[in-house]
């Protein structure tokens, strides 16, 4: 058992950290998601890990670091596959949100008993003036066309579970980049003649963030694992906890940085909302936090016919 | 990066098993809750067990009887020893995991060979002198005196919250060598033999009712020179080797245990709100877990991951939310401690994990200044 990143995983994270930092300063995130996006990751070879041999493991180590930077648009979706795609996952009869109309080539259906593939061009939408995260724009769709069916049940499942993993991990990264953002801060901004950081109350704000973020990753890391080898652990359990964790830290984290940088955190300017908005947009696909709760105590033993014959059992409020 | 042991450590978790299916089937019933006499024996009984089959003291060096074990054999050892309930260390807590490490790491040759073997054969049994009335979460501001006299020295003040102060045979206790030095500075660590001279015991009762802790009575006691461990005035540090430990793997066999509680949990709660509840719970617990796993990989490489601040926070954090909710899913039938399995009980026990070896506050500052750089408050 060896469970940290070996030396090949510290290199892939150093090097893909540092390509970000110098594509994707928040001034370039703030631009969007357009093709040159995916072009420049697709050169960089992220969404062809598999294919060239690396493991989940190595792919969450890499969607982690898209994360933290923010890197716009449907990163997840487009995973092992040729064009920029996005996606949506079991989705009601009739209208639909689509995000990123306008530069995928493919929508991907995700459905509990299989994957269907719509060409874009197929898709007619209503662009929404005022999306809850200004990098996700999103389109009214009226009703999907049937499209052309890509794989069964297991390739449903598989896809559920790895954009599980992808999309946590991606989550653990903007997690750990508000914690950043929020402790830089604290160090920084004074009052009452020293710095906020200071305050336990600030403090210990910041404490939990870390925790959030670290425990996640921890989750993150073992479901990576789980697909990688699945003798180590069950799938439902572990990806359903991972994301479930990573959901909450990537939002709690977002909303104790806002509260960390005060006035300025309700600011456009300050960078901490996007992060915010991103974790509530990532919330409503695979899985959101009552979806995932639902689906560990699924794990559990079911609730058995009671052992105890109390007289007030009635009674119970 | 993988979850999988190795072919070697594989083989020791059947062996083990094999061997805790044997002796549990033969095993005698745990005695009542404070019957100390009975409990010492049983307890320490089944560390001797441990010890004639190989399996005392894995972290500890062989030359003391140990194994030598790597930090993944260890987790096998308290996976399966949890998940088959074998006893735990119970009296053998300080003696196992707080004064033996300690004395490990700083105790003298003649330390390590007067306790170390006798500790894991279950021949000697610890408790713990650290906190006092006044030196809770501010520990290093504890006042119980030593004044060197001669090949002496003399102890006086007062203990609190000594585990397992009824049946300790030599207690770890910290006391003030120089008063007039900063208060980390003037610390010292000793041996001190439950069996000197003016040492009162006096039992405290938990709101469990139950008496694991003790109020010790320290007047004049006459504890000689050489059962120091460490320098004179160095104490807080030879302290902090044992207190970073409890933040380490310490919870490996809780965690374990907490996981088999979700899953006997499970069939009593039926409310749909109540069952995602514990599927949360069961989240974090498995995600603790998981951090716990990357600690010990990192321990095993000699780095001290961030993890270790982190994982007694979380972990009570998240057992109290099962406590809580199994209050809830048990609705009346929790008004009896005894009646349903051990929820109750343990909604009780699990009210001090927030609050012993370093309050949740306490381990926040010390995570945000330690490990996030951030400043410390001015008046401290």
């Amino acid at each position: 058992m060896n469970f940290d990143l070996s030396d090949d995983q510290v290199a892939l994270r150093d090097g893909i950290r540092a390509l970000l930092q110098g594509k994707y300063p928040m001034a370039r995130v703030r631009e969007g998601f357009d093709r040159s996006v995916f072009e420049d990751l697709a050169g960089a070879g992220v969404f062809s890990l598999r294919d060239d041999g690396f493991g989940w493991t190595d792919a969450a180590v890499v969607y982690e670091e898209l994360g933290r930077a923010l890197v716009p648009g449907p990163l997840v979706w487009s995973f092992g596959r040729a064009v920029p795609t996005a996606g949506c996952c079991c989705p009601a009869p009739g209208a639909v949100l689509v995000e990123h109309l306008d530069a995928i080539d493919d929508l991907l259906v995700l459905r509990r008993d299989g994957v269907w593939r719509i060409g874009a061009a197929d898709l007619v939408g209503a662009g929404q003036d005022w999306p809850l995260d200004p990098l996700t724009p999103v389109w009214r769709v009226d009703g999907l066309p049937d499209g052309e069916p890509v794989g069964e049940t297991d390739a449903a499942g598989g896809l559920w579970y790895s954009g599980g993993v992808l999309t946590a991990a991606y989550l653990v990264g903007m997690a750990d980049a508000c914690t950043t953002l929020a402790v830089d801060y604290a160090k920084e901004r004074r009052q009452f003649e020293r710095a906020i950081g200071s305050f336990q109350a600030v403090k210990h704000l910041c404490a939990d963030m870390a925790v959030r973020a670290e425990v996640a990753r921890a989750a993150v890391h073992t479901a990576a694992c789980v697909l990688d080898d699945p003798g180590v652990g069950d799938r439902e359990r572990t990806v359903s906890g991972a994301k479930l964790l990573a959901n909450e830290a990537a939002i709690a984290n977002g909303r104790a940085a806002t509260q960390v940088f005060g006035g300025m955190g309700f600011t456009w300017e300050v960078d901490v909302h996007l992060y915010l908005k991103r974790a509530w947009v990532l919330d409503t696909v695979f899985g959101s936090v009552e979806h995932l709760a639902d689906a560990v105590a699924g794990t559990l033993p079911p609730p058995a016919a009671r052992a105890l014959a109390s007289p007030d059992r009635e009674n119970r409020g | 990066m993988d979850l999988r042991y190795s072919d070697e450590d594989e083989a020791f978790r059947a062996e083990l098993r094999a061997w805790l299916a044997a002796e549990l089937a033969v095993l005698a019933p745990q005695p009542v809750r404070d019957d100390w006499d009975a409990r010492r024996r049983w307890d320490t009984d089944w560390q001797r067990r441990l010890f004639d089959a190989g399996y005392a003291g894995l972290s500890w060096p062989k030359e003391y009887g140990g194994q030598d074990a790597s930090p993944s054999r260890q987790l096998v050892f308290l996976e399966e020893t949890t998940r088959a309930r074998a006893p735990y260390v119970g009296v053998n807590f300080v003696g196992l995991l707080h004064a033996g490490p300690t004395i490990v790491a700083e105790g003298t040759d003649e330390q390590k060979a007067a306790h170390l073997p006798k500790i894991l054969r279950g021949e000697e049994v610890w408790c713990q002198g650290f906190s006092e009335p006044e030196a809770g979460s501010d520990l290093a501001s504890l006042r119980t005196r030593a004044v060197r006299d001669g090949d002496h020295y003399v102890v006086t003040g007062q203990k609190i919250w000594c585990s397992f102060g009824q049946v300790g045979d030599f207690g770890e206790l910290l006391v003030r060598t120089d008063p007039d030095a900063p208060k980390h500075q003037g610390i010292t660590w000793l041996i001190l033999p439950m069996d000197l001279g003016g040492i009162e015991v006096r039992p405290l009762k938990t709101v469990l009712g139950s008496s694991e802790f003790v109020e010790l009575f320290l007047d004049e006691v006459r504890v000689p020179v050489e059962c120091r461990v460490g320098e004179e005035n160095d104490g807080w540090r030879v302290t902090n080797v044992t207190l970073s430990f409890e933040r380490g793997t310490a919870f490996v066999s809780e965690l374990v245990d907490a996981t088999r509680l979700v899953e006997d949990l499970a069939p009593y709660v039926s409310d749909p709100a109540q069952r995602r509840e514990l599927g949360h719970v069961a989240a974090e617990l498995d995600a603790v877990w998981a951090l716990t796993k990357r600690n010990v990989t990192q321990a095993s490489r000699g780095v001290s991951g961030r993890g270790a601040f982190m994982i007694k926070l979380a972990y009570s954090e998240a057992r109290q939310k099962l406590g809580e909710l199994s209050l809830r899913a048990l609705g009346r039938d929790a008004l009896v401690v005894d009646g349903v399995g051990e929820f109750v009980e343990e909604r009780l026990r699990t009210l001090a994990l927030t609050i012993a070896a370093g309050t949740s506050q306490i381990q926040r500052n010390i995570l945000g200044e330690r490990v996030l750089g951030l400043p410390k408050e001015s008046s401290r």
